[in-house]
């Protein structure tokens, strides 16, 4: 966790934009250690791969296209540090009422989730309980998010490709 | 392109690994960690990390962009499907009860499909993502 603090502050101050994607990785990899201390294997997985793998390499391509520093402000302003240590301070403050970590008795260790832990073997024949409730009793949930990939992907597509073509165009006009 | 020996030699022998990692975290889901999201993004590393050593062209021989586009509606397509199949079969949508003779049978399979789906359409999506950004690039 400290070493989360230590690369946070190190991605403010820095101003090549390359060490601050290099360091955003490294806090993806901090953050999926922390995730299997927490014993969330599936989602550290998930972090290491995505978070410091697949989006470093974009973010790496997407400095290939545009300039590698960062725009020096010309004054900074004191309003977002306010803005951000006022909402900062009402999450803290919205936790205080939040059961104490690691207690049995939250609702959502007892409303479906003994179910889900009981009855899944049974009922799906798939030991992982996570990927029983991710594709099974979720099946709605998993699968809108499969839709939210596709049509990011779309998305980010049609901008590359389409002004891409525009340039051509544009190219085949001069000439 | 490809100047450094240790990179080329490197990535040679560590690209069936993270294949062969991808295949398990796919199919092993249902027992240990990992799924069709996980498994797809490890399929899309590999697949990258082969863009970057031996340039795009080459990579594009393996993962041609036609296909990996297709795949990104393709895996919504199985998803979604799977879940029509049930409708078709007289249950609710993405119920998998009826897909197979035995209820639990048939959620296995379900779970199975559909995971497919995600990795499909995940995987298709990152390698499309990197293509597009690289070829913007040139």
């Amino acid at each position: 966790m400290t070493l989360l603090a230590v690369v946070t502050v190190a991605v403010i101050s820095q101003r090549g934009l390359f060490s601050v994607v290099i360091l955003s990785s490294i806090y993806s990899f901090l953050m999926a250690s922390v995730l299997i201390v927490l014993d969330a294997v599936d989602v550290a997985m998930t972090e290491a791969s995505v978070g410091a793998g697949v989006s470093t390499v974009l973010l790496l391509a997407t400095l290939n296209l545009t300039k590698t520093t960062e725009i020096r402000r010309p004054r900074p302003s004191l309003l977002p540090l306010l803005l951000s240590l006022v909402v900062g301070g009402l999450i803290a403050w919205g936790t205080r009422v939040l059961p104490p970590f690691g207690t049995a008795d939250t609702p959502i260790h007892t409303h479906v989730a003994p179910r889900y832990l009981t009855r899944s073997i049974a009922e799906t024949g798939v030991p992982n309980v996570v990927t029983s409730v991710l594709s099974d009793y979720r099946g709605y949930d998993t699968l809108g998010e499969t839709t939210v990939i596709f049509t990011a992907g779309i998305g980010v597509m049609l901008l590359l490709r389409g002004f891409r073509r525009r340039d051509e165009e544009k190219r085949e006009r001069r000439e | 392109m490809s100047l450094d020996v240790i990179l080329r030699v490197g990535t040679k022998v560590i690209l069936p690994f993270i294949q062969l990692f991808a295949l398990y975290v796919q199919f092993h889901g249902d027992y240990g960690p990992g799924g069709g999201f996980q498994a797809g993004v490890i399929t899309a590393g590999g697949v990258i990390l082969f863009a970057i050593t031996f340039g795009l062209r080459r990579a594009q021989q393996i993962a041609p962009r036609a296909v990996v586009e297709r795949m990104v509606p393709l895996g919504v397509l199985i998803y979604a499907g799977t879940g029509a199949i049930g409708l078709l079969l007289g249950a609710n949508f993405l119920d998998y009860s009826v897909l197979a003779h035995d209820p639990v049978h048939g959620h296995e399979w379900g779970i199975f499909l559909v995971e497919f789906g995600v990795l499909t359409t995940v995987s298709g999506t990152m390698i499309a993502l990197f293509y597009a950004f690289v070829e913007r690039g040139r």
